[in-house]
């Protein structure tokens, strides 16, 4: 209980565990947090060793870095290298690879990339350049997408020509729908992501109850709205229940932020399909720029390769992010894949599982190791 | 650029444009407040920051709780904060 001693009420963690261990029995039960900012904290504050044997934590897709496929990055980068192009892009995917290197390495060899906070950034940046192309790498869940949404409708209005948008926006539910339907991985259900969910509300998720007959319970972000999550999910199970249930209510709605989805439907529309790293092609599960807005679309203002790329064979992103496979299972995580030199999205951004695992879980397994709790892992 | 981070608003700038100057762990900075223009916000209330955009109202205790748990990430929240440090946008 080592760990329980650093959250925040350390009585209120022991409670919830041992109602967990009481409600858990000597059943086995493997739960999915969808979210990557929910696997950093699990592996930050070492929550798979808090929680008892019968509790079992799988890694999602919810990190929206990790899951864009390196053909993408090679377009972005092809992008990047166009005659008087700035290409702007969030700090996390400059050093996502590609198959000829990421946009650092673009960067470096003269392309004009600029690392930007916010879209509205990427936009300001286009007003300074007017003799310039600028193009934003836009990349996210329905967290991110309104920003996008709301930066466009801003170019717009102000007549602003010189901007452009690479959308490689991500929609949540559809790549839940392929993990609910894949053989190869039986789940007992998911921790909700916490603030996909603030844009979405709860709703959406009901065909994880109605169609997959599993649990639902949507997740804050410290330890103990996790480990309280993970309660909910198992008490559901004892009492025969199988509900969406939100134990984040102090910031998700219902019915989501209204005026979030509404500037996400008036500017994006669903892309026939789309490829993820490690989950294939998922259809209607990312956004593209409706035919109003095509003038700011740079997938049909530049030329792109558009070539898919398979991912390096020794990765094992794809396992990873299904579920399949542990970080640490990887025949090169920690080895020839480190977040110096990652050759897997999942160990760039600092959400991916192999990133997280890496920078807090190891330590953590040491110490589980050591008290028996679990055996030795070939690192 | 995952991450959402708390700031309290203090100063409506631009209610045209939806633009308010939020303080975030001592850096005040100019956000998006449009996504949020349903609750109707004042002087002082919180809100979870995410890529430059006001995207929930939350309370000082959730601001506070939110606020620790980032800090305790370490890295991530240190480059988050240089990102937005280094943000030029309506500045």
């Amino acid at each position: 209980m080592r760990f329980v001693d650093e959250y925040r009420d350390p009585a209120a963690a022991r409670a919830i565990v041992a109602r967990i261990t009481s409600l858990g029995g000597d059943d086995h039960f493997k739960f999915m947090e969808i979210c990557g900012g929910h696997t950093h904290t699990i592996y930050r504050h070492g929550i798979e060793h808090v929680l008892p044997p019968s509790i079992e934590l799988v890694h999602g897709p919810g990190c929206p870095v990790c899951v864009i496929p390196m053909g993408r990055v090679d377009d972005a980068i092809s992008l990047a290298k166009e005659p008087g192009v700035i290409f702007t892009s969030f700090g996390d995917m400059m050093r996502v690879p590609g198959s000829q290197g990421n946009l650092l390495k673009a960067k470096a060899e003269g392309a004009d990339v600029r690392f930007v906070y916010s879209p509205l950034d990427a936009l300001r940046i286009a007003v300074g350049n007017p003799g310039r192309q600028v193009v934003f790498f836009a990349v996210g869940f329905e967290t991110t997408a309104p920003s996008t949404a709301v930066t466009l409708l801003q170019a717009r209005a102000r007549g602003i020509s010189n901007f452009r948008v690479f959308s490689n926006h991500v929609t949540i539910v559809p790549p839940l729908k392929a993990i609910l339907g894949s053989p190869d991985l039986r789940l007992d259900g998911f921790l909700g992501p916490g603030h996909v969910s603030t844009v979405i509300g709860q709703r959406p998720y009901g065909f994880v109850a109605e169609q997959y007959g599993k649990p639902l319970v949507t997740a804050g972000f410290e330890p103990l709205d996790i480990l309280q999550a993970i309660a909910m999910l198992v008490a559901q199970i004892r009492d025969g229940r199988c509900e969406i249930e939100n134990q984040y209510s102090r910031v998700v709605k219902e019915e989501g932020n209204p005026k979030a989805l509404a500037v996400l439907a008036e500017v994006f529309e669903l892309r026939s399909e789309f490829e993820w790293r490690g989950l294939g092609f998922i259809p209607g599960s990312a956004l593209k720029l409706r035919p109003e807005f095509a003038e700011f679309d740079a997938e049909l203002h530049y030329r792109l390769p558009g070539i898919r790329v398979p991912d390096p064979k020794a990765c094992q992103c794809g396992e990873v992010l299904k579920g399949v496979i542990k970080p640490w299972e990887c025949k090169v995580f920690g080895t020839a894949c480190t977040p110096e030199t990652p050759i897997g999205t999942c160990m760039v951004s600092s959400e991916g599982a192999c990133a997280a695992y890496y920078n807090f879980g190891r330590m953590h397994r040491e110490v589980a190791v050591t008290l028996g709790r679990t055996s030795p892992s070939p690192l | 650029m995952c991450l959402g981070i708390p700031g309290q608003l203090v100063e409506m700038s631009n209610t045209d444009e939806h633009l308010a100057r939020a303080d975030v762990s001592g850096v005040v900075r100019v956000i998006n407040i449009g996504l949020l223009e349903d609750e109707a916000l004042q002087l002082g209330d919180w809100v979870l920051i995410h890529v430059g955009f006001a995207i929930s109202k939350i309370d000082e205790e959730e601001a506070n709780l939110t606020l620790a748990s980032l800090q305790s990430m370490g890295q991530a929240y240190d480059d988050e904060m240089a990102a937005l440090r280094s943000s030029n946008a309506f500045r």
